[in-house]
């Protein structure tokens, strides 16, 4: 059969449109490579483009074409994404991929249990939001390939995740995919796996064989490409069913570093409205909550939606906090810095956990095997409690780290 | 045009338009001697005894003011994009078949774009002031007929007062005004605020018109211009667009990056200790401005300081933080939105300044020296923190310098600037245009970081301990530069062809625009 495609077409175009470029290939027999260009940033960046363009072409192995291109001030990675996809709409069997050097501050590793009280979605296939991320300190960027994605653009998406990975500093936050509903999530894997992925969200996950399926894959991705970091997973529960399974999902591997729920899925899942107290979804936060406890995880809560309402987010993180969670999902920048304050612990606690840790520490030393302050006789469970405490408030900075001697002052 | 190297190693011409020019030596080097220039005796008994200078029209009010060919007609950007007057000012000086004007406003907006035709037939020379949107592509192009000169606001009113722009016809938009030529901007239905740029004018030009759209009997109080500075009054039908004057809000940004900058701003002056009872700041009106100025209110709320007063470029939250008593007072130079200009007729303690009592080179002193903190904005600034206001990166007039020269002489000058927009880095390592020297800025606030100059040892000292990211300019340029692709290509000019200069604050000449090649 003949192929009917004789264009590639890639990216974004319009008086909107930032950081983005539109592409589109004509493929000729003869008369080399033809440019029409435009750009916003011609005179700063014109031959830069053109340059990286031809050496694109000769990557490729591609010598006649008519190629247009409008620019709006899309960054390399970019032009580099939306040039390999148009050549890819084109030649759908071509397996050839483009890669842009790493970054030099990208290799760093993330570790099973870091705080993890905020992460940023981005939308997958919006690079203007990508290079700035970072800087807002989230504990993770999760670059999303699934419904910030409209479904055209899927392979879009893939291509600038990608090259995100390699070219984008994520200044030291966690660096997280989530990738689409299985089964379709398997194909995302080769775009992310050899390219310093920390985190793996898998989305709508209601068994553990969907999770065996994506370790496999990853697994069989990190043998070909000689992977030797470890890459967790966080299965995010947004049905009824996989509340259900919450336990056997928790425990379904090693490298589970939370379980997440999704609360828009759930509530419509289970036929009613979310609403802001939450009372339809009690049982189902408090079940994921329980089911990461038991096997050892996080719990990490959903997103609040409303990006004005500062008060509204922290009351909520307050309130997920106090259920067990231990982190949220943000959707905007500025609800980084209120999740953090709110998750951390209270200076009133911290006061409590200290005295506790220090009766600890004296009734340790004098080998004594009960824990008293005063006259009070203090519990394991309540010395396990302020232990961890200290642990969030040194983690979050709160208290110095020889916390210790400044109250012996 | 004979160019030679000025002290900050910029190529700047000798002469332009006739005019002779002094290169920029350093600051505070130029002290010029001799005596200010000064307007014509008058006398009383050549004006009309009961006070009524109401002429016809603008045509009449021009034909008694004497036009001629070549002349200086000044006017004032007090009333912004929504400015109609000036428009209807040339379009009648065209229809007298004047030409070769030189025209000095204190600012041009894009809808001065109408004005490209008479700069095209003869009718405007040359533009001194500043050169915007339309304007500034037009001159960028090498298409207007003089050499365009953009000064400050003080260095506005500095070339007048020292002779080297005399103003022959001096057209001042009055949003309220009594026949005999007392006028005010707080109140009419053009109200904009302040009428301070036209001050000078109506003290020097040999001829001062006012032209309201709101005549109210005498006295026209407050007056903001004297009547008895006033040739001639005209009535017209509206001054301008009250929507496009002022905005009734003035939006802070959404931007979270923006607002990055601007939290990092209002940490700054706290760490840096700026932010004690009795301190002082300019804050302008840009999205990241406002934004500051919000978190700053925060803070200062917190450690229960206030101000002794703030400079604006007045909005709603400055007039918010007069109201709540965290100011003692608004030193206002150009009122931005509805609430600004509200509190100005109502709050005893919401003052009109003009550039002469805030910027004047040749004043006693001025107030921006004596201001603890300015937060500006910059289209570029270098690695040794010299800075650009008037061209962007492809060499093209983007803005005029306002007040933004003179304000880099407060005691902490800080530009809050995003480190790269879209594609384009803001931290370059030459600017294209030096308007501003670097030994006059001392911190540069981005997203990526706090760049404090190293000549200022003491913001450095006094922000050892804090947990703002502060890092070497040159790591937020090479930061940058990798992130863009490497360093922008400079943009192609023609280096024989000067189509405007930019004058430092004494009236030296610190920069040369060129033509851009298309």
């Amino acid at each position: 059969m003949k192929n009917t495609i004789t264009k590639g077409i890639a990216g974004q175009r319009g008086t909107k449109v930032r950081s983005d470029c539109y592409i589109e290939i004509t493929p000729k027999s003869s008369g080399g490579i033809k440019l029409d260009f435009k750009s916003k940033v011609d005179v700063m960046y014109g031959d830069n483009i053109k340059d990286q363009i031809f050496e694109m072409c000769r990557f490729f192995y591609f010598r006649h074409a008519d190629i247009l291109i409008e620019d709006y001030g899309a960054l390399p990675f970019t032009i580099a994404a939306r040039f390999e996809l148009a050549l890819k709409r084109l030649f759908p069997k071509s397996t050839a991929e483009y890669l842009l050097p790493m970054h030099k501050n990208n290799n760093y590793k993330t570790s099973f249990s870091r705080l993890r009280r905020s992460r940023l979605y981005l939308p997958g296939n919006e690079p203007k939001f990508f290079p700035n991320a970072g800087l807002h300190e989230p504990d993770g960027i999760i670059l999303d390939l699934e419904d910030s994605v409209a479904p055209t653009e899927k392979d879009s998406a893939q291509l600038l995740v990608r090259n995100a990975l390699r070219s984008i500093d994520f200044y030291g936050s966690e660096r997280m995919v989530r990738i689409n509903q299985l089964p379709q999530g398997l194909d995302d894997l080769k775009y992310i796996v050899p390219h310093n992925v920390h985190v793996i969200l898998i989305p709508k996950c209601e068994s553990a064989e969907q999770i065996n399926d994506v370790e496999e894959e990853v697994n069989r991705i990190r043998k070909k490409h000689k992977i030797k970091n470890e890459i967790y997973f966080m299965p995010i529960i947004e049905s009824a069913k996989g509340v259900v399974n919450s336990f056997e999902i928790a425990a379904a591997s090693k490298n589970i570093i939370a379980l997440a729920v999704g609360l828009e899925d759930y509530t419509a899942d289970i036929g009613t409205q979310r609403t802001d107290e939450g009372k339809e979804s009690f049982f189902a936060r408090s079940q994921i909550i329980n089911a990461a406890k038991a096997a050892h995880i996080q719990a990490i809560d959903t997103v609040y939606s409303d990006v004005t309402n500062m008060e509204g987010l922290r009351d909520s993180v307050i309130e997920a906090k106090g259920l067990g969670f231990e982190g949220k999902g943000c959707i905007h920048p500025r609800q980084i810095k209120v999740v953090h304050e709110a998750m951390a612990p209270t200076e009133n606690e911290i006061d409590k956990a200290k005295k506790i840790v220090l009766a600890f520490d004296e009734a340790k030393s004098k080998g004594i095997g009960v824990v008293s302050i005063g006259s009070k006789m203090i519990d394991a469970p309540v010395v396990k409690r302020a232990q961890r405490t200290i642990e969030l408030a040194l983690l979050n900075k709160i208290i110095p780290g020889n916390w210790r001697k400044e109250i012996e002052k | 045009m004979k160019l030679v190297k000025n002290a900050a190693g910029r190529m700047v011409p000798t002469q332009v338009n006739k005019l002779k020019l002094t290169p920029y030596k350093e600051i505070g080097k130029f002290r010029p001697k001799g005596n200010k220039a000064k307007p014509p005796i008058r006398t009383c008994a050549d004006y009309p005894d009961d006070g009524n200078k109401v002429v016809k029209n603008l045509k009449e009010a021009l034909k008694k003011a004497g036009l001629k060919d070549g002349m200086t007609i000044s006017t004032h950007h007090h009333l912004r994009n929504g400015d109609v007057l000036t428009n209807q000012l040339f379009d009648t000086i065209k229809s007298m078949g004047i030409k070769n004007i030189r025209w000095y406003p204190s600012a041009s907006f894009p809808c001065h774009e109408h004005l490209i035709k008479y700069l095209k037939d003869g009718t405007i020379h040359h533009i001194e002031g500043s050169m915007n949107g339309p304007l500034g592509r037009f001159t960028s192009h090498g298409k207007m007929k003089g050499v365009g000169i953009l000064r400050s606001h003080g260095g506005r009113y500095q070339a007048v007062q020292d002779g080297e722009v005399h103003i022959d016809i001096a057209v001042i938009a009055a949003p309220t005004a009594d026949p005999f030529g007392n006028a005010t901007g707080d109140r009419g239905p053009a109200a904009c605020g302040l009428l301070g740029f036209a001050l000078a004018d109506s003290e020097y030009a040999d001829k001062v018109v006012v032209a309201t759209d709101n005549l109210v009997p005498f006295p026209c109080v407050p007056w903001q211009i004297q009547g008895n500075n006033v040739d001639f009054v005209v009535e017209v039908d509206t001054l301008g667009d009250p929507s496009k004057i002022v905005s009734g809000t003035t939006q802070v940004t959404r931007s979270p990056d923006r607002l990055l900058i601007a939290e990092y701003v209002a940490r700054f002056i706290e760490d840096a200790g700026i932010l004690k009872d009795g301190f002082s700041m300019q804050a302008g009106a840009g999205g990241t401005n406002l934004a500051f100025a919000l978190f700053l209110k925060e803070r200062m709320k917190a450690q229960g300081v206030k101000a002794r007063f703030i400079r604006g470029g007045s909005t709603q939250y400055l007039v918010q933080m007069l109201e709540e008593g965290l100011t003692d007072y608004i030193l206002d130079g150009q009122t931005f939105d509805l609430e600004g200009v509200r509190s100005m007729r109502e709050n005893a303690n919401h003052v009109n300044t003009s550039p002469f009592t805030s910027y004047n080179f040749h004043g006693k002193g001025n107030f921006a020296s004596i201001v603890d903190t300015a937060v500006l904005g910059a289209t570029e600034v270098d690695i040794n923190f010299n800075a650009n206001v008037a061209t962007h990166s492809d060499g093209y007039l983007l803005h005029g310098i306002g007040g933004w020269q003179n304000c880099l002489f407060s005691k902490c000058t800080i530009l809050a600037i995003p480190s790269f927009r879209d594609r384009i880095p803001v931290i370059v390592d030459e600017v294209t245009t030096l308007c501003g020297p670097g030994e006059l800025i001392d911190v540069i606030i981005t997203e990526r970081g706090i760049a404090i100059n190293p000549k200022r040892k003491d913001l450095l000292k006094a922000v050892k301990n804090s947990d703002l990211p502060i890092k070497p300019i040159k790591q937020i340029y090479e930061e940058v530069n990798q992130l863009c692709g490497g360093a922008p290509a400079k943009p192609k000019i023609n280096k024989n062809k000067v189509v405007a200069i930019i004058k430092w604050v004494d009236g030296t000449v610190i920069d040369s625009v060129f033509e851009v090649k298309q």
